[in-house]
């Protein structure tokens, strides 16, 4: 699914990264999930620190959210299914992702950073979640995938938004 | 042309026992649901429920060294716990300078000796003495520092580690406040050794009523049906959860009450299974004996085996499921609820298994979690319901004449009760036999 790049890790471009970012954003906006997950490397990590704690290590801190790829998949089929009832009806999203940054690489790994909205529009109400994505993207037989998302909140505290029962 | 026009409650309306109808010898138990919407209710429960109650503060592992200080609404005051850099002992202030009024503390956690209000830099130190008045000499040799100390909270008391507060100054203490919650905190304090709040904060919000969730808190019945993916996300994991929720709701009396089941899952402590990984195995079964030297046998199955949703009235809710949850909430309106959740564990335990508890948490619990947001919509979704109109009253009879179980309502009768004879105007310390009379009644 993930575009194929020919050239080695220290000379990707912005453009790139770009293409995979907004592939991302599309995809989730389309609640296209499990197609969403075939970006990521089976080792992935997602994590959202809390609003009061955006440095937290989630091996010993409270964080919001800390999935393994399998509990990605987990969220994914729970979103996929009706009985997720925060979601079901789902949500009308929006990704939008910029101000897209490559760090040099450290060792097989590309690090990333981004600013985003997310906005969620459901049931007459809408919500906004902004802050920063921290990525580590990988080159797996010519693919370029995410190997960690860190999703760092600017808000204060989560309470206008409620949750976060959506994917970031 | 006139308005349409709302009509005012009437002053008697506000009177609990309008609201809540407890006719115990028809086995029914009916709360008007005037109780959820109406913002005149709202502002009364604010003076009658929140200003006399003994609320949730804090833990004092969050302030473990002098100075430490957490700030953060209590009773939807603005608050600050802080601990003495002279004599290590917890304080709660009004967050508000005694000059003209600014907020004081800043910051929602740090360390300091002293807080200096930024407005006119009068300063105060951690035991709340006025120690500095930029140009004194302009007031009167006999600027009174001692009146102008910030103002403590009330009554402030700890009850191992878990600080209270209230804003009733004549309160009864707070061991007699717990009543039988007390039992209930102990099982879960006692359990997890040397108990500490991990850093990271959940502070998310619903539009919904604050009892509403107080009783999905406790509530036993609606696990199975509104929380459908996670139990299929825990069968996927190999837990067996034939068991269900299997258990018993208690009335503890004062308001608060407990649904207390065998877990059907692994707990954190001492109830291994094999999500936990071979190698903490043995640990855990250390744990478990040695839970049982000091505490006997059955205290420790209950502490090891059981789960426990404690209800400590109005607003504190303690989990001790799949992790342990520490949670408060207030209303910012009558439809709208801000709520507030920590996690509380051992200070030092295996990694796999700390690894295990905050998997735990966070895959049931919390607003990313599988099951919380299914909570809120849920309370969002009666909320909109109330708003629909044609049912005046809910029905929270469930389970009535018999011995309560887990998936009964007794455990927020206990609580309606007590708030109906709080908005009653009724004082715990004016009320002995009362209330037993009214549980004998019930029974
Ligand atoms: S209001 Fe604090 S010093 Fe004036
Ligand atoms: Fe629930």
């Amino acid at each position: 699914m993930s575009t194929v790049v020919t050239t080695p890790l220290a000379q990707l471009t912005r453009s790139d990264v770009e293409e995979l970012l907004f592939q991302e954003a599309e995809l989730l906006d389309d609640w296209q999930l499990n197609t969403w997950l075939t970006l990521y490397t089976d080792d992935a990590r997602y994590v959202i620190p809390c609003t009061d704690d955006r440095d937290a290590n989630p091996a010993s801190a409270l964080v919001l959210i800390d999935d393994n790829r399998m509990r990605m998949q987990a969220r994914v089929d729970r979103l996929n299914s009706r009985k997720a009832h925060r979601e079901y009806p789902h949500s009308n999203l929006r990704h939008l992702v910029t101000n897209i940054r490559l760090d040099a690489p450290v060792g097989d790994e590309l690090p990333v950073r981004a600013s985003f909205a997310v906005w969620r529009f459901r049931a007459g109400r809408e919500t906004v979640y902004v802050g920063r994505y921290h990525y580590r993207l990988v080159l797996s037989d010519g693919q370029l995938l995410i190997r960690s998302k860190r999703v760092e909140l600017d808000m204060t505290a989560l309470r206008p938004a409620s949750d976060v029962a959506v994917i970031l | 042309m006139t308005a349409i026009e709302t009509p005012l409650i009437e002053a008697a309306q506000l009177n609990g026992s309008n609201l809540v109808l407890d006719e115990s010898a028809e086995r029914r138990f009916l709360v008007d649901r005037t109780a959820m919407t109406s913002p005149e209710i709202y502002a009364a429960e604010l003076k009658k429920v929140f200003d006399h109650s003994w609320l949730y503060v804090g833990h004092e592992s969050e302030i473990r060294n002098r100075g430490d200080y957490v700030r953060r609404p209590v009773g939807g005051r603005p608050v600050f716990m802080v601990r003495g850099a002279k004599t290590g002992a917890v304080n709660v202030f009004h967050n508000s300078c005694t000059h003209r009024g600014a907020v004081v503390c800043r910051q929602d956690s740090g360390n300091s000796k002293s807080f200096q209000c930024f407005y006119h830099a009068w300063t105060f130190s951690s035991e709340g003495n006025l120690v500095g008045v930029p140009g004194r000499d302009a007031y009167p040799d006999d600027l009174d520092y001692e009146q102008l100390g910030l103002a403590r909270v009330a009554r402030v008391e700890s009850y191992r580690g878990f600080v209270f507060a209230s804003f009733d100054p004549d309160i009864i203490d707070l061991v007699e406040y717990l009543a039988g919650a007390r039992e209930y905190l102990d099982y879960v304090i006692d359990a997890q050794g040397d108990l500490q709040i991990l850093a990271g904060t959940h502070e998310y919000g619903m539009q919904a009523n604050w009892k509403l969730l107080v009783e999905n808190s406790i509530d036993g019945y609606h696990a199975v049906p509104t929380h459908d993916t996670y139990f299929k996300y825990l069968a996927d994991l190999g837990t067996d959860l034939a068991g269900g929720v299997n258990g018993v709701a208690r009335d503890l009396g004062n308001g608060h009450a407990v649904m207390e089941y065998l877990a059907p899952w692994g707990r954190p402590i001492a109830k291994w299974e094999s999500i936990f990984g071979e190698a903490a195995n043995t640990e855990m079964a250390a744990i478990r004996a040695d839970l049982t030297a000091k505490f006997g046998e059955d205290r420790a199955a209950v502490m090891c085996d059981h789960n426990r949703n404690l209800l400590i009235y109005p607003n504190l809710i303690i989990n001790d499921i799949m992790a342990v949850t520490v949670r408060t909430f207030m209303p910012t309106s009558a439809t709208s609820t801000d709520i507030t959740g920590w996690q509380a564990a051992p200070h030092d335990e295996l990694p796999e298994v700390r690894q295990r508890r905050l998997d735990s948490f966070l895959t049931f619990l919390g607003p990313g979690g599988f099951a919380t947001p299914d909570d809120i919509e849920a309370l969002e979704s009666c909320q909109q319901g109330f708003a629909s109109g044609g049912v005046e009253f809910s029905d929270i009879s469930r389970g009535m004449g018999r011995d309560p179980l887990a998936t009964d309502e007794e455990q927020m009768r206990a609580f309606w009760r007590r708030w109906r004879d709080q908005m009653d105007g009724q004082r715990l310390d004016q009320m002995d036999g009362k209330r037993l009379d009214q549980k004998d009644g019930q029974r």
